[in-house]
C-alpha cells in the first residue's frame, strides 16, 4: 500500500530503476544511459533537474513554417464584394469565393497535419520532456478540437500558450483559456452576447476544467457566469474584449454578488478550495494511478494533503509536481507499471527509451489516432477518458503492430504507412551489461539480458513466466544475443499485456 | 512439460480445434471462461432466442462519405426545374439520353422519380419489394462542413457533442459491461457513431491486420508460438484480475479469440459472387461473419468518393454502379443464407448537394438527401415525399425527415431499445417497417 502523506523517498532508496521511473512518469521514458545520469544526480537534484526544465536549452519552435493567414477573416473590402455578387445574383463570382473557400479549408487541414507532426517531433526530440508531457495534459483538460474550430493557427497558438503556461500557474492557465481565441470559438463564445447569453464555456469552466461535474456550483452559477463572460472575443488572432457585447449587470456567482467581468468569474472559482482537489485528482490520474473508480483511502488521502499544497502555493504547478516526484508515495511499488500509457506515451516512450528511429511522423500521428489520440482532435470538450478506454480489442493490435513498426521498420500493409528502411541497433541497450560484468567477466548470460530487457522495458520486476518464456525462445534459437535476437526479443516484450502500462 | 506450461497448452488445443472446452473451464479462472464463452460459442445466444426476439437482429450501416448527391441518385425526372437548375449534369428522363448519359430508371411513373441509371442493382432490390427509400431525410439548421454534419448523424446530436447513437445504444442496453464483439466496423476509422461510453467497437481494415504483425517478421514462425504463449496464457500467477494488468491480460486473451474468429469466417467463400469494389468487399466480409454466427449486433461500412465538386457525371456513376451492385449481391448472399429476413442495411451520406449545379460540372455541399434500407422487413418503395425543387431554402432543398426519427425506428422497431434513451430526446418513429 502505497504511504497516505507526502513524505520523501529516503535518498538512498533512489536507485536506477526508480530513475527509470521517473523517466517514464515525468516525461517519454529514456535510454539506459539516460537513467543512469539521472541516478547519478541523487533523488533532489534528479527531480529539480526535470522539474526547472527552463535551465535546458529550449528547441526551437518553428513557428514560421506555419501560415497563419490561411483562415484569416476575410475584410471589409472582400466581404463587401461577396456581398455585392449575391444581389446581384452574380453565381459565377459566388462559385470563385466558394471554392476559393473550399481550398483554403483543404489547405488547412493539410497544416494542422504538419502541426500534428510537428508536436509528435518535438515530444520526440525535446530536451525537456516534462514540458510535452504536461502540455499533453492541459491540451486533454482544456480539450479543443480542430474540427469545429477549423483554423489551424489557433490551435497552434493554444498549443503554445498551453506549454509556455505548462508548470507555471493554475490560476495563469485559467485566465488565458478563457481568452484564447481557439476556446473561444469552440465553445462558442464568441456569440455569448448581452441580450443572448451562451452558456457553454461558463458551464465548461466550472465542470471541466476546475470545480468537477456537480461540485459547488448549480444551474443558476453558470447562467450567471454567462452573462459575466459576454464579450470575451476574439479578432482574427488575438482576444478582443467587446464593450457592447457585455453585461454590466451584477452577476451572483458562487454567492458573490457584483459587477463581474470573465476573469473576476475565474476569481471567484479559484478562490475555493474545490480547484486544487480536482486537478490534483486529475493529475493524480494522469501521473501516479489511473485505477478505475474513487481512490482508495491512503491515495485518498495522499490526494488530499497534496491539494492543499496546491492552493497554499496559489496553484503553482512547479511546486506540486517537485513534491510528488520527490514522494516516497510515487515511487511505492503500486503505482510503478500499473499506468496505462496513452497512445502518445506508448509512441514517444518507445522511441525515447529504446532509441528506435522516429520512422515516419505521419504514420506515428496516424497510429495514435488508430488508437484513439488524434492531437488536435480530442473527441470532446473532456478530453479522452484515459486509463481503460484506451484498450480494447482493436487498438490493442495497433500497440503492437505499431511497436512491429518501430523496431523493425516494417509497413504494415494497407496501413499507409511507409516502409522504413532505417535499421534499429539495440546493442545500446545492454551494453552497459557487460561494463556491469566488468572486463574479465564472461559475457552477459541469456538470462542476465532477458531479464533486463523486461525489467526495462515493463518497468518493473520481471515475472518468472515471462524471463522462462524468452530465455526458452534464445535457446530454441541459437541463444547469440545479436540484433536480429534483440529485436526478436523486443518484439515479444512489446506484445506482452504488461507492456502497455508504465 | 512444466506444470505452469499446462493450462496454456490446453487452451491452444482448445483454439485451435474448437473442443475441450471443459478442460478449458477447469483451469482458467472464471472471467476467461466467460469472455471465452462469448466468443468461442456465438450459436448458444442464436439458439436460444425465439424467433421476432430482437436478439438475432442485425443492423448493417452503410456511410457514404462526401455527401452523396441525392438529386442524381433519386432523380425527380417529372420535374421541370430538376433540369434548369442542372443543365448539364441531370439524369434524362426514363427512355431518353443526353451524349452517353442513360435515362434514369423508373420508379414511381405518377410522381415522376427514378433511379440513377446505374443503380439497377437497387432497383431489382425494388422490384422484389425488399428495399426502400426515405425522401429529404435532413436536420434543423444543416451544417455543411463535413466533419461536423457527420460528426451529427454519428452523435445524432446536433451539436455534434457526445458518444456515438449506437454506441449508446450498447450503453444503455448491456448493464454495465460491453459486449466484446457487439459492433464491428471495417475500414481505416473507427466511427464516432459506434464510440460508447463502455462500449467500444472492433475495427479493423481487413482481417490479414486484425492480428499481430510479428508474425510476418520470422519465415519459419519462431515468433508465434512465443508470442501466442504470452497473450493466450491468461492471468500470471499472483496478479491480482482487478488491476490494470489483470485488465489487459483480459483483453489480450479476447483480441486473439476476436481476431481467430473473424479471420476463420470471412476466410470461408461466400455463397455468390460479389463484384470488385470496396464496398462490396467490406459487405462480403459482413456477409461472411453473419453467416458464420457471430453474435454482432451492428457492422458498419463505408464508402468514399461522394463529394463530386467538379465534372461528377462519370464519377458519380461510378459510384452509383459500386453501390448498386454491391447492395445487391449482399442482399443474394443473405437470402440465400436464409439471414435477409434478420439483417437490415442503412445507408445514409453526411449531406445531399446543392440543386443547382455549379460552374465545373459539379454540385457543392447541400442538405436534405435520401435515406435507403434493405432488407426483408423494410415498408418498400419511396417513403415520405420529395422536397420541393422550387421552395428552397438558400437554394437547398428543406428536409422533411429529421433523421433522428429515422434512427429511433430502428432502435424500438428493430432493435429492441427505447430510442429516447438512446437518442436523449424523444423523436416520432419514421414508419420504414413492414407493420
Amino acid at each position: 500500500m502505497p504511504i497516505s502523506n507526502l513524505k520523501p523517498l529516503e535518498r538512498d532508496q533512489f536507485d536506477y530503476w526508480k530513475a527509470v521511473h521517473l523517466l517514464n512518469r515525468a516525461g517519454f521514458g529514456g535510454t539506459p544511459a539516460q537513467a543512469r545520469a539521472l541516478a547519478n544526480m541523487g533523488l533532489e537534484e534528479a527531480v529539480d533537474y526535470i522539474v526547472e526544465y527552463e535551465e535546458v536549452a529550449a528547441p526551437a519552435v518553428g513557428a514560421d513554417q506555419f501560415d497563419k493567414d490561411i483562415m484569416r477573416p476575410a475584410n471589409e473590402e472582400e466581404r463587401m464584394e461577396v456581398e455585392q455578387a449575391r444581389r446581384s445574383g452574380n453565381e459565377a463570382a459566388l462559385e470563385k469565393y466558394r471554392q476559393e473557400r473550399q481550398m483554403r479549408q483543404a489547405e488547412d487541414r493539410r497544416q494542422i497535419g504538419e502541426m500534428q507532426k510537428w508536436w509528435l517531433k518535438r515530444m520526440i526530440e525535446t530536451p525537456r520532456p516534462l514540458e510535452e508531457k504536461m502540455t499533453l495534459f492541459w491540451h486533454g483538460h482544456f480539450a479543443t478540437g480542430y474540427r469545429s474550430i477549423e483554423d489551424s493557427y489557433h490551435m497552434f497558438q493554444q498549443n503554445q500558450f498551453l506549454r509556455a503556461n505548462a508548470t507555471g500557474s493554475f490560476a495563469e492557465l485559467v485566465y488565458g483559456i478563457v481568452r484564447d481565441p481557439a476556446m473561444l470559438r469552440y465553445l462558442n463564445n464568441d456569440q455569448n452576447r448581452k441580450e443572448k447569453p451562451n452558456e457553454n464555456l461558463a458551464r465548461e469552466l466550472m465542470e471541466l476544467f476546475t470545480l468537477g461535474e456537480g461540485n459547488l456550483y448549480t444551474e443558476n452559477d453558470i447562467k450567471e457566469g454567462a452573462r459575466a463572460l459576454t464579450g470575451f472575443n476574439f479578432e482574427d488572432d488575438a482576444f478582443v474584449f467587446r464593450p457592447q457585447m457585455h453585461d454590466t449587470g451584477n452577476k451572483t456567482i458562487l454567492g458573490q454578488k457584483g459587477n463581474w467581468d470573465g476573469i473576476d468569474f475565474c476569481k471567484i472559482i479559484l478562490s475555493t478550495r474545490t480547484p486544487s482537489e480536482f486537478i490534483c485528482w486529475k493529475l493524480y490520474r494522469y501521473l501516479v494511478s489511473d485505477l478505475p473508480g474513487d481512490p482508495d483511502k491512503d491515495r485518498q488521502a495522499f490526494i488530499t494533503k497534496w491539494a492543499r499544497t496546491f492552493r497554499d502555493s496559489n496553484y503553482q504547478i512547479k511546486p506540486l509536481l517537485k513534491t510528488l516526484f520527490k514522494s516516497d508515495h510515487f515511487y511505492d511499488q503500486a503505482n510503478t507499471a500499473a499506468l496505462i500509457k496513452n497512445p502518445i506515451q506508448l509512441i514517444v516512450q518507445a522511441i525515447r527509451s529504446l532509441h528506435t528511429p522516429a520512422r515516419n511522423l505521419s504514420a506515428l500521428a496516424s497510429a495514435a489516432d488508430l488508437m484513439g489520440q488524434n492531437i488536435f482532435f480530442p473527441p470532446s470538450v473532456k478530453g479522452w477518458d484515459g486509463g481503460r478506454a484506451w484498450i480494447n480489442t482493436s487498438t490493442l493490435f495497433v500497440r503492437q503492430n505499431l511497436l512491429i513498426y518501430l523496431l523493425t521498420g516494417r509497413r504494415p500493409e494497407s496501413y499507409e504507412w511507409e516502409a522504413d528502411g532505417r535499421d534499429f541497433d539495440p546493442i545500446h541497450l545492454i551494453a552497459h551489461l557487460k561494463e556491469d560484468a566488468g572486463e574479465a567477466a564472461a559475457q552477459p548470460t541469456i538470462t542476465d539480458v532477458v531479464s533486463y530487457l523486461l525489467r526495462f522495458n515493463l518497468g518493473a520486476e520481471p515475472h518468472d513466466d515471462r524471463v522462462k518464456a524468452l530465455v526458452e525462445f534464445a535457446n530454441a534459437n541459437g541463444g547469440t544475443v545479436d540484433r536480429p535476437m534483440l529485436i526478436g526479443l523486443l518484439s515479444l516484450i512489446a506484445a506482452m499485456p504488461e507492456y502497455q502500462l508504465c | 512439460m512444466s506444470d505452469s506450461q499446462q493450462p496454456a497448452f490446453s487452451r491452444r488445443i482448445f483454439l485451435q480445434h474448437g473442443v475441450a472446452f471443459v478442460s478449458m473451464a477447469a483451469t482458467a479462472p472464471l472471467f476467461i471462461q466467460n469472455s471465452a464463452r462469448g466468443i468461442i460459442n456465438p450459436w448458444a445466444a442464436l439458439l436460444s432466442s425465439q424467433p421476432g426476439v430482437p436478439e438475432d437482429h442485425v443492423l448493417v450501416v452503410v456511410q457514404l462519405g462526401g455527401g452523396n448527391d441525392g438529386l442524381n441518385t433519386v432523380v425527380p425526372y417529372g420535374t421541370d426545374a430538376y433540369y434548369k437548375a442542372r443543365p448539364a449534369i441531370a439524369i434524362p428522363q426514363p427512355g431518353k439520353t443526353q451524349g452517353n448519359q442513360q435515362g434514369a430508371l423508373k420508379l414511381d411513373e405518377k410522381a415522376g422519380i427514378g433511379l440513377h441509371p446505374n443503380l439497377s442493382g437497387l432497383k431489382e432490390l425494388f422490384d422484389e419489394g425488399v428495399a426502400s427509400i426515405i425522401q429529404g431525410v435532413g436536420y434543423p439548421n444543416p451544417n455543411r462542413s463535413h466533419f461536423t454534419s457527420m460528426d451529427i448523424w454519428h452523435t445524432a446530436d446536433t451539436g455534434a457533442h457526445g458518444h456515438g447513437w449506437i454506441g449508446r445504444y450498447f450503453d444503455c442496453t448491456c448493464n454495465g459491461t460491453p459486449e466484446p464483439e457487439g459492433e464491428i466496423a471495417i475500414g481505416r476509422d473507427s466511427p464516432l457513431a459506434m464510440q460508447g461510453q463502455i462500449q467500444k467497437p472492433i475495427s479493423f481494415e481487413s482481417p490479414e491486420l486484425f492480428r499481430w504483425l510479428g508474425d510476418d517478421l520470422s519465415k519459419d514462425g519462431a515468433l508465434k508460438q512465443p508470442y501466442q504463449d504470452i497473450n493466450r496464457a491468461g492471468q500470471l500467477q499472483g496478479v491480482d484480475e482487478n488491476s490494470q494488468l489483470g485488465f489487459l491480460t483480459r483483453t489480450a486473451l479476447d483480441a486473439q479469440l476476436a481476431s481467430d474468429r473473424i479471420r476463420a469466417a470471412v476466410a470461408k467463400r461466400p455463397l455468390v459472387q460479389y463484384p470488385n469494389s470496396q464496398l462490396a468487399r467490406q459487405l462480403q466480409m459482413v456477409g461472411a461473419m453473419i453467416r458464420d454466427g457471430m453474435k454482432t449486433r451492428v457492422y458498419y461500412v463505408s464508402m468514399g468518393g461522394f463529394d463530386t465538386h467538379a465534372n461528377q457525371v462519370g464519377s458519380h456513376a461510378n459510384l452509383m454502379r459500386q453501390l448498386g451492385d454491391a447492395l445487391n449481391a449482399f442482399h443474394k448472399d443473405l437470402k440465400e443464407q436464409g439471414n435477409s429476413g434478420r439483417v437490415l442495411t442503412m445507408c445514409f451520406s453526411e449531406f445531399g448537394r446543392r440543386v443547382a449545379q455549379n460552374a465545373s460540372g459539379g454540385t457543392d455541399h447541400g442538405t436534405a438527401a435520401p435515406m435507403y434500407l434493405m432488407g426483408d422487413m423494410v415498408r418498400p418503395g419511396l417513403l415520405g415525399n420529395m422536397p420541393s425543387l422550387s421552395d428552397l431554402d438558400q437554394g437547398d432543398l428543406k428536409f422533411n425527415v429529421d433523421f433522428r426519427s429515422v434512427y429511433a425506428a430502428v432502435l424500438e422497431d428493430w432493435m429492441g431499445a427505447p430510442s429516447d434513451k438512446v437518442l436523449g430526446a424523444n423523436f416520432k418513429k419514421a414508419k420504414i417497417m413492414k407493420a
